[in-house]
């Protein structure tokens, strides 16, 4: 057994100064706390180096999560704000831009080793996407499931800027007869018994054009804990695809078998992806695209607002990437609705902005909003079930009080 | 796939004067991860708990977990199981019924 991120905290501690993300290792002792609405929802805000104040879920490995009162201030997700998730422990802390590369073998004609600046030099693209964990929201499932007991900000909408794999793949010569293509990064597990992280897609999908390396967020260098120095991006598909630290892609001719496909990360094989709640599906299949989605952000639940006066209501609403047709809203606990406008549109795979004013007279109002994506997906009414807690997407209630 | 070389101390300490908490153009980059200040809670067999689940994880991936009648002995013993079967966790036979005695009285 091998613990190697206290060797690496100890040797991080005896430099100072060039280079160093994070000064003050007490930063973190504030002790501020925030509950998440629901049992056991009790989280500390903590302090990370290139991070605002963010709820923190777990220390070891750093688990963040977004203040939802982040997804108010903008339609992109600030960097410092945009949530954090690893699976395993052992995660780098030091990392050399011009000595890392990624490398592309398997079943190519030429294996690959690129540096940073190879890739930086290919023609780039760029895209606004929403990553979102695939247990975001878990907290609130009824019943309760194991795992990461998140709430609703283990989500975020960035620009992402580069080169496609399908231009790397192209690079290295795909092989006839490729099946998938599999990424890992350079987090690890702990022990040597622990299934590393690695993420398979088709072969198809890995040459859409779409799929892409990212060295750059909003404008920046990934930040560290989003993948520095390069994560991939899988507009569309859920952030477990979304590799960070990404340095090994691999080309095969059968479907990969690894651990994080072939048992962990899998859905019902149904219409809904669903099931009665506290029974096992009979089939699964790996998770894939986000599920429709919206939300109300201009007001947290709880919240008061003038009786009869014009009250602004705001949010956003994202799916996994036909874009959104429709967002509705309820003021009345469900019974009616009526279309919110829809803001500027970033692209099929961004946050949507809504808005819509209405007038409410004094009393309590179950505020309620509803997207409907270009393919016909609604979010439902009631909640879906599934033994892992992922795919949230019910339709969200925002309680307030006009007076 | 996990780095060759954990250690990318060359070069850096001559680098080391300001102090700065991101350096633009410094290389390579590093980064400190705050105290850990999550703890387990006291409770029985906190040593073996603490010898057994501390190496891969935090305690707040157990503090956060549900709470209540139905999250306890057969909870705990089944994510046990899971560290165990699925995630390669060393735990000696012996210690499993203390672990998760400890777990369900104490979460």
């Amino acid at each position: 057994m091998l613990n190697r991120r206290t060797a690496l905290r100890g040797g991080a501690a005896l430099l100072a100064g060039g280079g160093m993300i994070g000064g003050s290792s007490l930063a973190s002792l504030a002790a501020e706390l925030v509950t998440l609405p629901f049992d056991n929802g009790e989280r500390p805000i903590v302090k990370y180096p290139q991070k605002r104040p963010m709820i923190g879920l777990t220390s070891r490995p750093p688990q963040l999560e977004t203040p939802f009162s982040v997804y108010n201030e903008n339609i992109i997700t600030p960097n410092d704000a945009f949530f954090v998730r690893y699976h395993l422990a052992d995660i780098p802390l030091e990392i050399d831009p011009d000595k890392f590369f990624v490398e592309i073998k398997g079943k190519v004609d030429k294996p690959l080793k690129l540096s940073l600046a190879d890739i930086k030099k290919m023609p780039s693209i760029e895209l606004v996407a929403v990553n979102q964990c695939s247990g975001n929201s878990r907290g609130f499932f009824n019943p309760r499931i194991a795992g990461g007991q998140l709430g609703n900000g283990a989500m975020g909408n960035a620009r992402w800027k580069g080169v496609p794999l399908k231009a790397v793949l192209e690079k290295a010569g795909v092989q006839a007869g490729a099946r998938q293509v599999t990424f890992a990064g350079m987090d690890g597990p702990v022990i040597d018994k622990t299934p590393d992280f690695a993420k398979a897609l088709d072969i198809d999908h890995a040459r859409d054009g779409e799929v892409m390396l990212a060295y750059a967020m909003n404008g920046q260098d990934l930040p560290m804990l989003n993948g520095y120095p390069l994560r991939l991006v899988v507009p569309g598909y859920y952030g477990t695809y979304w590799v960070k630290h990404l340095n090994e892609i691999t080309v095969l001719d059968s479907v990969f078998d690894g651990f994080w496909m072939k048992s962990a990360y899998r859905i019902p094989d149904n219409e809904c992806n669903c099931v009665e709640p506290g029974t096992a599906p009979k089939t699964t299949i790996p998770i894939n695209r986000l599920t429709v989605r919206s939300f109300i952000t201009s007001l947290v639940d709880g919240a008061k607002v003038k009786a009869g006066a014009e009250t602004r209501l705001r949010g956003i609403a994202f799916d996994g990437g036909k874009g959104i047709k429709m967002v509705e809203v309820s003021t009345d606990g469900g019974k009616t609705w009526r279309p919110a406008a829809l803001g500027r549109n970033l692209g099929k795979y961004s946050f949507r902005e809504w808005h819509l004013a209405v007038k409410l007279p004094a009393g309590e109002h179950q505020l309620k909003v509803r997207a409907t994506s270009n393919d016909g997906k609604a979010q439902p009414l009631e909640a879906l079930w599934n033994p892992a807690g992922y795919l949230r997407n019910v339709v969200e209630t925002t309680r307030v009080t006009a007076a | 796939m996990k780095r060759s070389s954990p250690f990318l101390l060359a070069g850096l300490v001559a680098l080391g004067v300001g102090s700065g908490l991101v350096a633009v153009n410094a290389k390579p980059v590093t980064y400190t991860l705050p105290d850990e200040s999550a703890a387990f809670k006291p409770g029985p067999n906190l040593e073996v708990v603490q010898n057994n689940c501390s190496s891969c994880h935090s305690s707040d991936y157990i503090k956060t977990q549900p709470e209540g009648p139905k999250f306890k002995k057969d909870f705990w013993q089944a994510e046990v199981t899971k560290m165990i079967n699925v995630y390669g966790a060393p735990i000696e036979a012996k210690d499993v019924d203390k672990i998760v005695e400890y777990l369900a009285a104490t979460y």
